[in-house]
């Protein structure tokens, strides 16, 4: 009998000889024509992975894409890996079972705002709290792009659209608050005109062992054309983006001449520098247990029209979901040795009939 | 009390049924349990029913509180928990109440007197004592003071006085094992072993226990005990198991001889949270056991687990299958093994938790939007359910499909006497993992396409990620024949759509023939899947004990049926389809072969009774039903509950 704990198909054990191939953009591209509208925000994130993936040193074979329903979650057609387009919503829970069974895989999630935080918002909270090791780049345009253009839960209050001609009366999810209330180890946000930055993000996400989880503000040029341009436009971007460094007072602006303070209730505040000085900065500490501060900046913003943090708000390392399970299995296995089919059938009481 | 009653020896009886009835804080069923414990390793065949409301703890003394456990036990091959008690152990009025109307007159009733007091009169609704006005009066009645004699040996333990009163299921056991001659060793030892880190309440079983079986002994309230010899079961080592027991089993049995390694994703659910429970105990078999979020996650983790290469599987019951109903789905467009384990109960909605029925047959079989087929296996007894649950996983690997497995409350809790099987003579289950490119593209590159079908079986190939070349992506839109690629034409979908229904179609010649017990010239054939076999059996034995000839058919397979089944059918004037739904098996039957099928269906949420089988086996050869079953029973009470169109 082979042994059950491990995975029968890792054809790339630990001190596999064979070394990770060289790659290149191409090879991670599949051969199918990308077709999301043109101009969609999509396109740059989908090459922000594609450019990202030879610098991982990782192999194409054990790299999977997963994803639900919804414009984002054509994805994986397009990656050159093992691929899942699954149903509505479910891919945490998909991943949950790939990622715990198969711990030699990377194991990527691709969602929308209406995929996680709608109709799979319980998936994607309980797979953030079990810390499975996957990592969740959830596309969030602030509307169904699919479905053409109805309200998304993260739509503004009082949008107007297909569904609301009077205005939505729903008060939005902050994505990255109701990760943190999640119990997620690492949390970040990003967006699509900065390759640069996306790379960074997705990087640090994939080098996380456990749920990662990304937001990443993305343009949908025909439906909710826009709606991040007051931050993410070019000429916004360095008074309207607030960059997070570990290690680094928070500080934004053409000058750094804006930055970030924590006041004694604890909640934070977007101030000018020169009016409190420069030691009176918050220092950002992506390594904190306690996530309450980094609660406090996921809301420093309540919207993509005011100043916003971007980049990595929380890495903290908590037990990956996958590895506790696999360690009770080596601990029965060196308890009770391994599993006897004879001694299971006899684990009640037997008797003989001669 | 006289301690010089020397024992009389114990009269013999060929069976017995015997009910524990009583308030479900009572532990009726561990008593039942351990009472069916000794008499299979007695050497009994024996057959079990736990009958339990869905409330924990229900008001205590009501009828709704009423939690029984039914043990059949017999020196002979038997097939069903038995059709009415011989004898009825009554914990308080309700119990009584809740259970008197299914003795048959001149049973046994043993009650705890110190329970019919006023105010348990009152709330099992009794307007006088039974005890005293003469209600009882065609039964031969014990009254014992079981409450009392539990108090005073459990104080006499050091158990604080609000506790004595608990062991007395124990007592009850003692008295029970002392009245049916059973060896009181064994129970001893599984006290002391249970309660080891409970002193007190380890002592205060034991001794409740020792005092009920002391009391049958020493009291002369009964004139003697009795008598249930072995039965005469073919040689071989046997366990008692019930069939969620011998379903998780079967997925170990199964997962290991595939060399799959298991993975079971699902979310609690009364009657199946059992398989869970014990197939998390057996981790050194590398199970992997996930308690999900909800249903749908379970079932989604199994099916990701699945894409990884794993045995990927979902247990629930009706609610939960109705909840994975879109995952089932993609599935089946994904063409990927994975089984879902439907342990049926009544319904629709929350409707009877607890309690058993077999009307998800159709939802199983058509519950999906589109065409979307699949196999479907069904388990007959407790102990089947392991046979079921590998050809269900073999199914299920080979041809790459979800399959759905059904089993019920009734099998799911109930047990009986299991011949350990021969694990080399289990079928072989090989993944046959995809290894290479299968296809040569137009520029003369080998490639991997995952829906090039194995001409023979119509399945697709299974490559889980990790071997390079073989990189591909799939997805529940519609997938291009061969090649997998997103595909939107009409065409192309009939063909996918075709080939789909042809490869579960096909697995009709890959099982064996219907399961005939055919008498030469029978003129009825009595037709079934599932739970109902047990009472179709007695009711087919009871029909020919009178001289009748009768044919029965069991279905293990209800999706595709066996390739026989249509000629099967045709050489019978006469096909009854005992079903406990509202037929569901015969409208499929009638649709597939035109057979003029007649459904006799009860939902009750009990099995059948063999009374009532045998009733509507002999309407349909001679119409003299009635007639027969009265002097069968030896009951006035004939008129089974049930319904033939």
């Amino acid at each position: 009998m082979t042994d059950l704990a491990h995975a029968p198909s890792d054809p790339h054990p630990a001190d596999d000889p064979v070394p990770v191939p060289i790659t290149t953009r191409k090879d991670w591209s599949s051969d199918q024509e990308v077709r999301w509208c043109p101009g969609c925000g999509d396109y740059s994130i989908l090459a922000a992975v594609q450019m990202l993936m030879p610098d991982l040193g990782v192999r194409r074979e054990s790299t999977v894409f997963l994803s639900g329903i919804g414009c984002a979650a054509r994805f994986p057609y397009y990656m050159n890996t093992y691929g899942m387009h699954s149903i509505h919503g479910r891919a945490p829970a998909i991943a949950t079972g790939l990622a715990t069974t198969r711990p030699d895989l990377d194991v990527w999630v691709v969602t929308g705002d209406g995929d996680s935080l709608s109709i799979g918002g319980n998936h994607l909270i309980h797979a953030l709290r079990r810390n499975v090791n996957i990592t969740i780049l959830l596309f969030n345009n602030q509307i169904y792009g699919l479905t053409k253009g109805q309200y998304s839960p993260t739509s503004e209050v009082a949008k107007v659209t297909k569904s609301t001609p009077f205005g939505s009366l729903e008060q939005p999810f902050n994505p990255l608050s109701l990760a943190l209330g999640a119990e997620a180890g690492f949390v970040a946000r990003t967006h699509d005109m900065d390759r640069k930055h996306m790379m960074e993000t997705f990087r640090r996400a994939h080098a996380h062992k456990g749920a990662s989880f990304v937001e990443i503000y993305q343009n949908c040029n025909v439906f909710n054309d826009g709606a991040f341009e007051k931050i993410t436009g070019k000429e916004h971007r360095s008074d309207m983006l607030i960059p997070l460094v570990h290690g680094e007072p928070i500080r934004f602006g053409a000058e750094g001449q804006h930055g970030v303070v924590l006041h004694n209730d604890g909640s934070v505040e977007v101030v000018e520098v020169a009016a409190v000085g420069e030691s009176a900065l918050l220092v950002h500490d992506e390594h904190r247990d306690n996530p309450g501060l980094a609660f406090q900046l996921s809301r420093l913003s309540r919207g993509p029209y005011e100043p916003t943090p971007i980049g990595i708000f929380r890495d903290v390392d908590r037990p990956e979901y996958g590895e506790e399970m696999a360690r009770q299995i080596d601990e029965a296995t060196a308890r009770r040795g391994q599993g006897d089919l004879n001694a299971l059938l006899r684990s009640g009481s037997s008797w003989t009939v001669e | 009390m006289s301690n010089t009653t020397q024992p009389k020896p114990p009269h013999l009886l060929d069976r017995v049924v015997i009910r524990f009835a009583g308030d479900s804080g009572d532990g009726m069923q561990l008593a039942g349990d351990r009472f069916t414990t000794s008499s299979a390793l007695f050497g009994n065949d024996l057959a079990t029913f736990p009958d339990f409301p869905a409330e924990i703890r229900a008001p205590a003394g009501t009828l709704a509180g009423v939690s029984a456990f039914q043990v059949h036990i017999s020196d002979h091959d038997i097939s069903t928990a038995g059709d009415s008690p011989n004898v009825l152990v009554a914990m308080n009025p309700a119990a009584l109440r809740a259970n008197i109307d299914s003795l048959p007159k001149g049973a046994t009733v043993i009650v705890n007197v110190d329970a019919f007091e006023e105010r348990n009169l009152v709330k099992a609704g009794y307007e006088s004592d039974p005890l005293g006005d003469g209600s009882l009066s065609a039964y031969t009645v014990y009254e014992v003071p079981m409450t009392s004699i539990t108090t005073e040996v459990s104080k006499e333990a050091g158990v604080k006085p609000r506790d004595a009163e608990r062991s007395k299921n124990f007592f009850a056991l003692g008295l029970i094992s002392w009245l049916y001659t059973r060896p009181i060793e064994g129970t001893m030892g599984w006290i002391e072993e249970k309660y080891a880190g409970k002193p007190l309440v380890m002592e205060a079983n034991l001794r409740a226990f020792k005092a009920g079986f002391h009391f049958g002994e020493t009291t002369e309230l009964f004139e003697s005990s009795y008598e249930v010899k072995p039965a005469t079961l073919a040689p071989g080592e046997y366990v008692n198991v019930t069939g969620n027991t011998a379903t998780a089993w079967g997925l170990i049995v199964a997962a290991t001889r595939s060399d799959l390694p298991l993975f079971l994703g699902t979310y609690p659910i009364t009657p199946a949270s059992d398989i869970l429970h014990e197939l998390s105990k057996h981790k050194q078999f590398g199970v992997r056991t996930f308690q999900a979020e909800d249903e749908i996650s379970g079932i989604g983790a199994a099916l990701g687990a699945a894409f990884g290469g794993a045995l990927g599987v979902t247990t629930t019951s009706g609610p939960g299958v109705d909840l994975k109903s879109e995952m089932i789905g993609l599935a089946i467009s994904l063409e990927l093994p994975l089984l879902i384990i439907d342990i049926q109960r009544g319904g629709p909605s929350t409707g009877l938790p607890t309690k058993t029925e077999q009307a998800d047959l159709l939802h199983a079989m058509y519950g999906r939007h589109g065409e979307a087929p699949l196999p479907i296996v069904a388990a007959k007894t407790p102990s089947h359910c392991f046979e079921a649950t590998v050809e269900a996983v073999r199914l299920a690997v080979k041809y790459r499909t979800p399959v759905i497995l059904l089993s019920d409350g009734y099998l799911a809790n109930g047990t009986e006497p299991w011949k350990l099987p021969d694990l080399d003579q289990l079928p072989d289950i090989d993944p046959g993992f995809a290894t290479d490119p299968n296809h040569v593209d137009d520029d003369g590159n080998a490639v991997f396409w995952p829906y090039l079908r194995d001409p023979e079986t119509l399945a697709r190939p299974w490559a889980p990620p990790g071997l390079a070349g073989l990189e591909h992506r799939i997805g529940g839109l519609e997938k291009a024949d061969g090649s997998g690629n997103v595909a939107y034409d009409g065409a192309n979908h009939e063909k996918m759509t075709r080939l789909r229904a042809a490869k579960i179609a096909g697995i009709a010649h890959d099982i064996p023939p219907t399961d005939v017990d055919d008498e030469d010239g029978a003129e009825v054939l009595v037709i079934g899947w599932g739970s109902t076999y047990g009472a179709i059996a007695a009711g087919v034995q009871r029909v020919r004990a009178r001289g009748h000839k009768v044919a029965q058919a069991h279905l293990m397979h209800l999706n595709p049926f066996p390739a026989d089944l249509g000629e099967v059918l045709s050489s019978y004037k006469k096909v009854l389809v005992p079903e406990v739904n509202l037929g569901q098996l015969s409208r499929l039957l009638r649709a597939e072969y035109l057979v003029d099928a007649i459904s006799f269906t009860q939902v009750q949420g009990v099995p059948f009774r063999a009374a009532a089988m045998e009733s509507a086996i002999l309407q349909q050869i001679d119409g003299t039903a009635e007639r027969f079953a009265a002097e069968a029973t030896g009951s006035t009470d004939t008129i089974e509950k049930g319904s033939l169109r």
